[in-house]
């Protein structure tokens, strides 16, 4: 994965556009978030494999980024993106990374379902 | 001196962290240790430092760091469950328990390890160490092996007193090291961090010195 160029991202989700894609959406702060500060909850929530479509698919800001994904009946959104990559399987991986390398954020689509 | 060894942990990486010094102490020794490892951590967030994984190529990162941290720490019997990470606590449990039951009925620990249910923070690790003494229940008394399990939430010791077992891990801290170093994209961050801030190297390095557990009477 590498820096978000958005006009890369851009063309890869108007080519998913369309088209049934399987999601990967996920966000975390960590499970021992409330392990480690007092005041805090561990927060994750992942969709692993959900089937959609999308009509239109953008992405937004000057970095980390934001992307929203409007569907027949509903929305897809995530923010905090900083890097992405097309894998070898030609999916788009986005995710954003905390200062420590950390990732904190995923969105991918995909026309194949994603390993389980 | 142990007949066998048992390890049940969740994750890639626990064996290292909870128990690299005690299981090299054992392997050392000439004990042979079985390893069950639940999932391949698929989602883990630490993803090295710099990031070279990603959510993708992680489990089979992790996979690989697993192995080369089993081999420097004399694990000779990697076994893995299969598991996706974070969703054991939601597998059907006695199925679970059924699974380690029939790996300890193969191997016949002397000693169980694993994690202390309600005391090890992550999900997983309460969901498997229950399932593991839930295994270690379902065998006839006289065929149970000794549990010791480890335990690290805030409350741990408030709630279940000081732990029982002390392990020295001094003479194998260099082979408990090189198992962290193995499982890279999970400990680049940490090592980083220890070199920079003292106080966090403190706490980590007397993670080096001793590892402790409480027994489990099941």
């Amino acid at each position: 994965m590498g820096p978000i160029d958005r006009a890369a991202v851009q063309s890869a989700l108007d080519r998913f556009a369309g088209k049934d894609v399987y999601l990967h959406l996920e966000t975390t702060n960590g499970a021992y978030a409330a392990r480690d500060s007092e005041n805090a909850m561990a927060i994750c929530a992942y969709i692993r494999n959900g089937l959609v479509r999308y009509e239109r698919g953008v992405i937004r800001g000057d970095g980390p980024y934001r992307v929203g994904l409007k569907m027949e009946n509903g929305w897809i959104y995530a923010e905090g993106l900083t890097d992405w990559e097309i894998d070898a399987e030609g999916r788009l991986l986005m995710a954003g990374h905390d200062a420590e390398g950390r990732l904190a954020i995923a969105l991918e689509l995909s026309e194949t379902p994603f390993r389980m | 001196m142990e007949r066998h060894v048992l390890v049940v942990y969740p994750h890639p990486d626990d064996e290292t962290f909870a128990s690299g010094g005690t299981i090299a102490l054992h392997t050392r020794a000439g004990t042979p240790v079985t390893y069950l490892c639940g999932t391949l951590g698929q989602m883990g967030r630490n993803m090295g430092k710099p990031f070279f994984a990603n959510r993708e190529t992680l489990p089979d990162v992790r996979e690989k760091e697993l192995r080369a941290a089993c081999a420097a720490l004399g694990i000779q019997d990697l076994r893995l469950l299969g598991l996706r990470d974070k969703t054991v606590e939601f597998e059907d449990p006695e199925a679970l328990a059924d699974r380690i039951l029939a790996v300890m009925k193969e191997v016949r620990p002397s000693l169980l390890i694993t994690y202390y249910p309600g005391f090890a923070v992550h999900p997983d690790h309460n969901a498997l160490g229950a399932a593991a003494i839930r295994a270690v229940e379902k065998l006839p008394a006289d065929e149970r092996p000794v549990v010791h399990c480890s335990a690290f939430s805030r409350d741990c010791r408030e709630k279940l007193g000081d732990p029982d077992v002390i392990i020295d891990i001094t003479s194998v801290r260099d082979v408990k090291m090189a198992a962290i170093r193995a499982h890279r994209s999970q400990s680049e961050a940490m090592l980083a961090r220890m070199e920079r801030d003292p106080a966090f190297r403190a706490v980590r390095e007397a993670t080096l010195r001793q590892e402790v557990y409480w027994t489990y009477r099941v």
